[in-house]
């Protein structure tokens, strides 16, 4: 047994040690919101917050998070960064087919929460690891310097 | 009945019929039901209905789906703008391809969403099932309020006499409306009434997109359900030889080891043992006839190919004539390489298979496609096949194929609970099929003032009509692999294309974004660029020269020429180049400027792309899918190429197939021509004018002329600089 802090709520799951946090979330919880892309690494779409930053839970083993507190999509609209970038997602169109947004907006929103007012390049290094096969980048970056204006 | 109508798009011809009936527990229904027997071509023609309840809100029931186009909006838009109702009041329900759950006799034909089709194959049949039904409320409210239905009009949502100032809500009109006969003679608004067409709606699929909600098929969840991951043979051809079983139902959490012939699943209470199960199944593999199969060997036989005369697509003139007549000849030898579709969601698919019958959660952009196929393998009458369609994590293509849920019933049908089979990246990217490989050779003459005389071009690859739609090839051609190259938008006396098909043994294709343009585009205005070099023309001037027949082609490029500042310097080792094209209806024209590393590494900076692509229903959806096209582009010019070796595809993630991240994506600057001609598509030639664009900047940067993507950086490092 695991204990979890998902969201604000106390959880604990019977799950192999090794089992990366994203398969918990999605799997166990019951949670879809997080996404799978990859598995490696490599596209962003299983951002969650641990302790606030932005971190790829499907290479991140469940037994590393115990005790540790986790945000992941369906809870980032309750923190005023989150919520932010919500709304210049919305504001600005930048969804299409949506599936890597979870994982942006994620990761948009531990940027705007560390530096509000972020500069191309700090975006870039944010940003960089999250994929978006639609190609929203353009709004991407339109939308996170928006919210972090609106903050 | 549709003789009265304006119908100018020829895929919605007069095999279909506007019918209207009362809804159950009613309401208005009110679409189009193709006439019995319709042949194949009606594959293309999709079928519509409206719903109006006796609350007043509309439905659009739709088989074309929301991949991320903004298919959910504009359609809303059509129905709203002719009906005469706040947009706010109309969503759309995915399509299922079972009638019965609607228990009304509009039955759907086949159902298919891609080749950027939607907006075009709805325009007008949209609009007029819209109008009708403003006309049927319109009579059942002069019938209500007995007075002439010359005198009422409409607001949004009621029908109004203005002389009494009496109103009357659509709702309360619906029941009436539906025992009242479809007009013959259906009036459309003049477009310059227009109030929703063209002015930018939100998109109204996008809200649970940003907080999780939203749920697509990889997001299923049943009671009882197992997760599935699979290995299928790394050898396309290939077959399972042998696995350890036990060993797999050893590892925590695993149910149940299946077998199909060329693949192996494991069945597990979550992913994670489903993937660690596989892994210790550690699955063996007959690898069959194509076990030694490379690239380099189809590329061999498809330049051998390219050597015989193909079918004749186009022929204008005598172009061998007058290419030995020419002043100067110019000859090139272009390629593309299969590419892989890399959907964001990977490849997934949830199926129960009981007694009685299957249900199946998918995002598919053929639904009843789908269902046919699982009805197949499960050996079941089509009504007991139930598909749920969910939102797509990207279609680009990949998700018109039923590949994997056929994989899926297979599995299912050994299972005594409900399966969600999700495929691990590398799976998804290994298990594709592909966009062909294809190999051009093209020739011109030009006469003495550089112009040509002479267009000599042949198409060397798959034919995936002919594999998708089972059918033998009209003439030899295949429509889709020389789509883009036949309407040349350049006025050359002498033409001929040619197409060859070849089929690489050992690995599948199918289309890709931007599907037969994306490849023709590249080839064509990449060589159209080399003529002008040839001739000493400016790419811009040497183009319009050849366009003045051409109004809307010359109207974007002269546009996108204004934009990028055509003819201003850039500075060393940065360029721009131009593309022209003519495609899924729409006139585009682009310019890219790139800028190139010493070590030969290309960044493009920005994009700007003028889109004629007729009435625009939203425009800010038009924006956004020419900037998602441009990306699209860039990924696959500089980093898109699949490959053979050993019969296996040797990329297997986003780390050996890359895609274009943020810090390297452009800024995009997009101007629409405002134009009233019958809309064309968007959803695909911003891919495919992007290729050549790039191209053709980097050959101004550094001199180079590359006949073959993706870009590699050796063939511009300045120590290779011509
Ligand atoms: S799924 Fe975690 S980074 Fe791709
Ligand atoms: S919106 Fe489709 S992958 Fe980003």
């Amino acid at each position: 047994m695991v204990d979890l802090k998902v969201n604000g709520a106390a959880v604990s799951v019977d799950a192999p040690d090794d089992m990366p946090l994203l398969w918990v979330i999605r799997d166990i919880l019951g949670m879809t919101g997080t996404k799978f892309g990859c598995g490696i690494a490599q596209c962003g779409a299983c951002t969650v917050h641990v302790d606030g930053e932005a971190t790829r839970s499907c290479v991140l083993p469940v037994s590393d998070v115990a005790g540790k507190s986790i945000t992941t999509i369906e809870g980032i609209g309750s923190t005023p960064e989150g919520k932010a970038v919500q709304q210049a997602w919305l504001k600005m169109e930048v969804v299409q087919c949506g599936y890597c947004q979870s994982g942006q907006i994620m990761s948009a929103s531990a940027l705007i929460a560390a530096m509000p007012n972020p500069s191309d390049g700090d975006i870039d290094g944010a940003m960089s690891g999250n994929i978006c096969r639609c190609g929203t980048y353009v709004r991407i970056r339109e939308a996170i310097k928006d919210a972090g204006k609106s903050l | 009945m549709l003789d009265t109508l304006d119908v100018r798009e020829p895929s919605f011809s007069r095999r279909t019929f506007l019918k209207a009936t009362a809804a159950v527990g009613g309401g208005l229904i009110i679409g189009w039901i193709p006439e019995a027997g319709a042949d194949q071509a009606s594959l293309f023609a999709p079928n519509a209905f409206i719903r109006i309840d006796p609350a007043g809100k509309v439905t659009v029931v739709s088989p074309a789906i929301e991949m991320g186009q903004g298919t959910y909006t504009s359609l809303p838009m059509l129905v709203a703008e002719e009906l005469d109702i706040d947009l706010a009041n109309v969503t759309v329900d995915h399509a299922p391809p079972d009638a019965k759950h609607y228990g009304n006799p509009l039955v759907f034909g086949v159902q298919m969403t891609g080749g950027s089709t939607s907006v075009r194959a709805f325009f007008l049949p949209l609009r007029q099932a819209g109008a009708a039904a403003r006309q049927m409320l319109i009579q059942a409210a002069a019938a209500s309020l007995k007075v002439e239905a010359a005198s009422l009009s409409s607001e949004p949502g009621f029908v109004v006499h203005a002389a009494s100032g009496r109103r009357v809500a659509y709702g309360d009109l619906v029941d009436a409306a539906a025992k009242l006969p479809v007009p013959a003679d259906v009036k459309l608004k003049d477009p310059s009434q227009f109030r929703i067409i063209g002015t930018p709606a939100k998109r109204l699929d996008v809200s649970g997109k940003v907080d999780g909600t939203a749920t697509y098929g990889i997001d299923t969840k049943l009671p009882g359900m197992k997760i599935a991951t699979v290995a299928a043979s790394p050898v396309f051809g290939g077959k399972v030889k042998g696995f350890d079983e036990a060993a797999a139902l050893k590892v925590p959490g695993v149910h149940q080891v299946a077998k199909i012939d060329n693949a192996v699943a494991v069945f597990a209470d979550h992913y994670w043992a489903a993937k660690t199960g596989l892994e210790a199944a550690a699955v063996e593999f007959d690898d069959g006839p194509h076990a030694k199969l490379t690239t380099a060997d189809i590329v061999a036989d498809m330049a051998k190919a390219a050597e015989k005369d193909g079918a004749v697509a186009r022929k204008d003139g005598d172009a061998a004539g007058a290419f030995a007549k020419a002043v100067i000849k110019v000859e090139a030898t272009y390629e593309a390489p299969f590419l892989a579709h890399a959907t964001m969601e990977p490849i997934n698919c949830t199926v129960h298979a009981t007694a009685d019958g299957c249900d199946v959660w998918v995002g598919t952009q053929v639904p009843a496609i789908a269902q046919t196929v699982v009805a197949k393998t499960l050996n079941l009458p089509l009504e007991k096949v139930r598909i749920h369609n969910h939102l797509l994590g990207g279609g680009f293509g990949r998700r018109l194929e039923v590949d994997f849920i056929e994989q899926a019933a297979q599995f299912a049908a050994q299972a005594k609970f409900p399966i969600k089979v999700v495929w691990s990246r590398e799976e998804d990217i290994q298990h594709d099929m592909y966009r062909p490989y294809y190999y051009d050779r093209l020739s011109a003459g030009l006469d003495d003032q550089g112009l040509p005389v002479s267009w000599q071009h042949r198409i060397v690859g798959s034919s995936i009509i002919a594999r998708y739609f089972n059918i033998e090839l009209k003439d030899g051609i295949d429509v889709d692999a020389v789509d883009g190259a036949i309407e040349l938008p350049y006025a050359i006396p002498n033409v001929l294309v040619e197409y060859v098909r070849h089929e690489p043994p050992g690995i599948p294709t199918a289309f890709w974004r931007g599907v037969g343009p994306t490849h023709n585009i590249y080839v064509i205005e990449s060589f159209i660029d080399e003529l002008a070099a040839k001739a000493g023309k400016d790419p811009v001037e040497y183009r319009r020269a050849l366009l003045q027949k051409n109004p809307r082609a010359l109207g974007v490029l002269d546009k996108v020429a204004e934009m990028s500042k055509w003819g201003t310097s850039l500075g060393p080792r940065k360029g721009r180049g131009v593309s022209v094209q003519f495609a899924f209806g729409s006139y585009f024209a682009e310019v890219a400027e790139v800028t190139v590393s010493d070590k030969g590494v290309v960044h493009v900076d920005k994009v700007y792309a003028a889109v004629d692509c007729g009435v625009v229903v939203n425009p800010d959806t038009v924006v956004a899918q020419v900037e998602s096209g441009i990306i699209f582009g860039i990924t696959a010019v500089l980093h898109g190429e699949i490959t053979l070796k050993d019969g296996r595809v040797e990329q297997s993630n986003f780390h050996d197939y890359e895609m274009l991240r943020i810090d390297q994506a452009p800024e995009i600057e997009v101007a629409i021509i405002k134009s009233s001609e019958a809309p064309g598509g968007i959803g695909e030639p911003g891919t495919s004018a992007l290729t050549p664009a790039v191209l053709n900047a980097v050959h101004t940067a550094t001199g180079v002329r590359l006949r073959k993507t993706p870009i590699k950086s050796a063939d511009l490092a300045v120590s290779k600089k011509e």
